[in-house]
């Protein structure tokens, strides 16, 4: 296990450095940033040249790579245009966006699976063809759809919720848009589940356990349930990064500065130090999720064992 | 989706306007002089100093919380002392400011002549890479402290002497008769000692002379303005403050707007705009700003450059049909341009209608003609490049395009050409890899015809990207400039602005309005010429 552990962390490190210099040689063909800065007004001569030393612009692509490297392993991800240091932004942006992650994979998990539960054991039900239909609803519905809609329903028509959400974001002003957030991957997740579930009923082991005389709530959650997770597990994995990165469309309708919204600023200032430093912290969480999940997968099911 | 919830914005609209009073904006709500209304805003792109704001959401701060020595009037874009006493000249190249008495910062430290000088020396200055640095290259030895190649040789410019603790002298490299005017523009207020010796903390927390000061600035998302009560001038705020709130994107601003959590949004943004009059009704205002929207052309490129090409430019310009697209797609939003200026400067400021004349006017056959004449479209077809990111500028160009190919009975004659982001756009109009008509957008710096020529059309002026270049329009401009007389500068101006007309330097489209919409809380809402709302001047309850 601890081998694995390692194992995995080195792996890690050509996909982390090959992640960033992708993002970075993306970035940079997009042009000169400076030209950008001055407005509708060119900037002139000398002081684009001075910003584009101060923001090392000047050198050669690979060089700016290779500075930039050296100090992210210091801590240092240089500066936003604005003047902020991109530290700063990520101080308050992730979070938020940590929050808004938080409260969309617990409607995930508590919704998505209980629902995947109670479609699987009773397949073929009217409440099993509901939800699938409501799922399919879901799934095909665009995000900003959902979104706009609710804001107006529940912000403006009845008052419930503010349409925006505040500086601060507490965790009850990020339960619409984290539901929002969460809609489609929790279609998803109930439909795993119920698959799954539905699947594994059918197994021997769980013959066995009900042969047994177990109650029917330990069958359900110690036998059944447990086994027929990996698959949600892995989903749930690889998506709490998609939903740190791809914030975005949420983000802006409830005007929540995270993540999603420094990205968007980011790439339309084209600042590549705002988008690669967010882009690497990103790789980080994808990265390490990736490996909890792998781990798991063991206290799921005791037959998979790690070298 | 819009036709969807039309009627659900009526409904709240109604619902708006019963629960205003109770749950607007954030600050009491006893219609007193001490209310605070909240505001939209867009994170500022640079660093907040006011010789580097160029933009008009920082603009907007620095028009709270400073005064320059001229102010421009809100409603006729004039020119009037604020700390001046007296700007005196008696050649138009060497001016001697005296500075009102009694005028300080919200710290307390006095404003003085210094405070004017030593801002300005730092505007310029090289070393401090500010973005409007050229503001101040009127000024002699601003070549010394910011030349074009390698390092300053100077630290201040020459031609600014403090003589006296309210008085300073100002030489110019020429002739430069509309000089004071220019002085409302934010890139010229004083500033205190402490912006030098805590640079970091006063760009987290400004420090002006304005009539609002900086109470918290939590960059990206909020700075909370509160009136200054010791405030000398005039034009003390009416109301108690105004807290900026940065919003991701306008429709989330006006759905706020529409549920009582904002009180005023100056930018409505393009698809609300049919139901702007539904949701707000008289809470509503359209009113020209300076800002007008031509095409320029690469002049660099001889395709664009040969003998036909003046009557190619004027066909294309005949081709457009301005009414039909101000109406359809921007609602009225936008006027259509009949000269290069605006209608801000008003008829006295150089505002001169239908100097385009039946050039700007839309004749299909006349368009037709012209270009057949001028020896056809170069490579037989025209591309408009615009940057797609922001501004919806798809929209008005494939309109453009539409509007050419009918005219043209063509439906190749011209085609969008987008391009990705605004810095790349910008990168490469100015670096002149642009081979057909691009569009181009002013936003005035200070209310001046000056303004709206000399910066685009002046050969190898900051904004020509283009780079026509005309040895009469340069003259003219000149001469204009160094005229005394105010009303005989305007004249000279206008014959230079033919001599663009008649090149057909640059196709003017239209010119752009303000908007804004506000809640029932407030009252006497006015839009500056620069399309940014009076907020002194806003009451509120």
């Amino acid at each position: 296990m601890g081998r694995y552990v390692v194992r995995r962390l080195v792996q890690m490190v050509p996909v982390f450095i090959g992640s960033t210099l992708l993002i970075f040689l993306m970035v940079n063909v997009m042009g000169d940033p400076v030209a950008g800065l001055c407005g509708d007004r060119q900037c002139d001569a000398a002081t684009a040249a001075q910003l584009k030393k101060e923001f090392g612009l000047d050198q050669p692509v690979w060089q700016q790579y290779l500075t930039y490297m050296g100090n992210v392993f210091t801590g240092d991800f240089g500066t936003a245009f604005n003047g902020q240091e991109v530290t700063e932004l990520m101080s308050t942006a992730f979070p938020v966006t940590i929050r808004l992650t938080i409260v969309a994979i617990l409607f995930e998990v508590v919704i998505g699976i209980t629902l995947g539960v109670v479609t699987g054991l009773r397949r073929g039900r009217p409440i099993d063809t509901g939800v699938l239909l409501f799922t399919l609803v879901v799934i095909s519905v665009p995000t900003f759809v959902t979104g706009l809609l609710l804001q107006l329903m529940l912000g403006v028509e009845r008052d419930w919720i503010r349409p925006s959400v505040s500086t601060e974001a507490p965790f009850d002003e990020l339960i619409v848009p984290g539901l929002v957030l969460a809609s489609v991957s929790l279609a998803y997740i109930t439909r795993l589940t119920r698959t799954s579930i539905a699947e594994n009923r059918r197994s021997d082991y769980v013959r066995t356990a009900i042969a047994k005389g177990l109650p029917r709530h330990r069958v359900v959650t110690r036998h059944l349930l447990r086994n027929s997770l990996i698959p949600v597990v892995t989903f749930i994995g690889a998506d709490i990064g998609f939903l740190m990165g791809g914030a975005i469309v949420t983000e802006r309708i409830f005007n929540i500065h995270g993540v999603g919204y420094q990205l968007y600023q980011g790439i339309l200032r084209q600042n590549t130090q705002t988008v690669v430093g967010f882009v690497t912290v990103l790789v980080l969480v994808f990265l390490l999720c990736n490996l909890v999940v792998d781990l798991l997968y063991a206290v799921l099911d005791p037959r998979i064992r790690y070298a | 989706m819009r036709g969807a919830t039309n009627a659900g914005w009526a409904a709240c609209a109604v619902a708006v306007a019963l629960a205003a009073t109770a749950c607007g904006g954030g600050g009491d709500s006893g219609g007193d002089g001490g209310a605070v209304l909240s505001s939209s805003w867009t994170d500022p792109q640079n660093p907040l100093e006011p010789a580097n704001t160029n933009e008009v959401q920082g603009g907007k701060v620095l028009s709270m919380i400073f005064r320059g020595l001229k102010q421009y009037d809100p409603k006729t874009g004039e020119a009037e002392d604020m700390l001046a006493e007296r700007i005196e000249t008696s050649d138009s190249r060497n001016y001697t400011v005296t500075v009102k008495d009694g005028w300080t910062f919200s710290n307390g430290e006095k404003v003085t002549a210094k405070s004017f000088v030593d801002a300005w020396n730092y505007g310029a200055s090289l070393r401090n890479n500010q973005k409007n640095a050229y503001f101040f290259s009127y000024i002699e030895g601003y070549d010394k402290v910011h030349p074009a190649k390698g390092e300053q040789t100077a630290e201040t410019m020459s031609g600014l002497k403090v003589t006296g603790e309210r008085t300073f002298t100002v030489r110019l490299r020429q002739k430069f008769s509309s000089f004071p005017d220019t002085l409302g523009y934010n890139a010229f207020v004083p500033l205190p000692r402490a912006f030098y010796e805590d640079h970091a903390g006063w760009l987290a927390k400004p420090v002006g002379n304005g009539p609002y000061a900086v109470e918290s600035y939590t960059k990206g998302s909020e700075m909370r303005l509160t009136k200054w009560d010791a405030y000398p001038g005039e034009d003390a705020a009416r109301n108690g403050g105004v807290t900026l709130k940065v919003y991701t994107d306008n429709n989330t601003a006006y759905t706020d707007l529409m549920a009582g959590n904002l009180d005023l949004v100056d930018d409505v943004p393009a698809q609300q705009l049919k139901n702007v009059a539904n949701d707000l009704g008289d809470r509503y205002l359209n009113t020209p700003a300076g800002i007008i929207q031509t095409l320029a052309f690469p002049f660099y490129d001889k395709n664009w450059n040969k003998a036909g090409s003046v009557k190619v430019r004027k066909g294309l310009s005949r081709a457009i049909n301005r009414e039909q697209i101000t109406d359809t797609i921007f609602q009225k939003t936008r006027t259509p341009a009949t000269d290069w200026t605006s209608p801000v400067l008003g008829a006295d400021g150089g505002y001169k209608e239908g100097l385009c004349g039946e050039w700007c006017e839309y004749d299909a056959a006349a368009a037709k003609k012209l270009i057949e004449e001028g020896g056809g479209l170069p490579g037989g077809q025209v591309k408009i490049t615009y940057n797609a990111d922001t501004g919806s500028h798809k929209l008005w160009v494939d309109a453009v395009c539409n509007s050419i190919n009918n005219a043209l009975d063509n439906d190749r004659a011209c085609v969008g050409n987008p391009i990705g982001t605004f810095a790349d756009f910008r990168s490469k109009s100015t670096t002149q890899k642009l081979s057909g008509p691009f569009r181009a957008g002013w936003q005035m710096d200070y209310p001046l015809t000056q303004n709206f020529l000399q910066p685009l059309y002046y050969t190898n002026a900051s904004s020509n990207d283009g780079k026509w270049s005309s040895e009469e329009f340069d003259r003219l401009v000149d001469r204009a400039n160094a005229e005394t007389d105010p009303a005989k500068a305007v004249e000279m101006f206008q014959k230079a602005e033919e001599v663009v007309r008649d090149n057909m330097a640059a196709i003017p489209l239209w010119y752009q309005n303000g908007s804004a919409g506000w809640s029932e809380r407030l009252s006497n809402v006015a839009l500056n010429p620069f399309s940014v709302p009076v907020y002194d001047q806003i009451k509120v309850g």
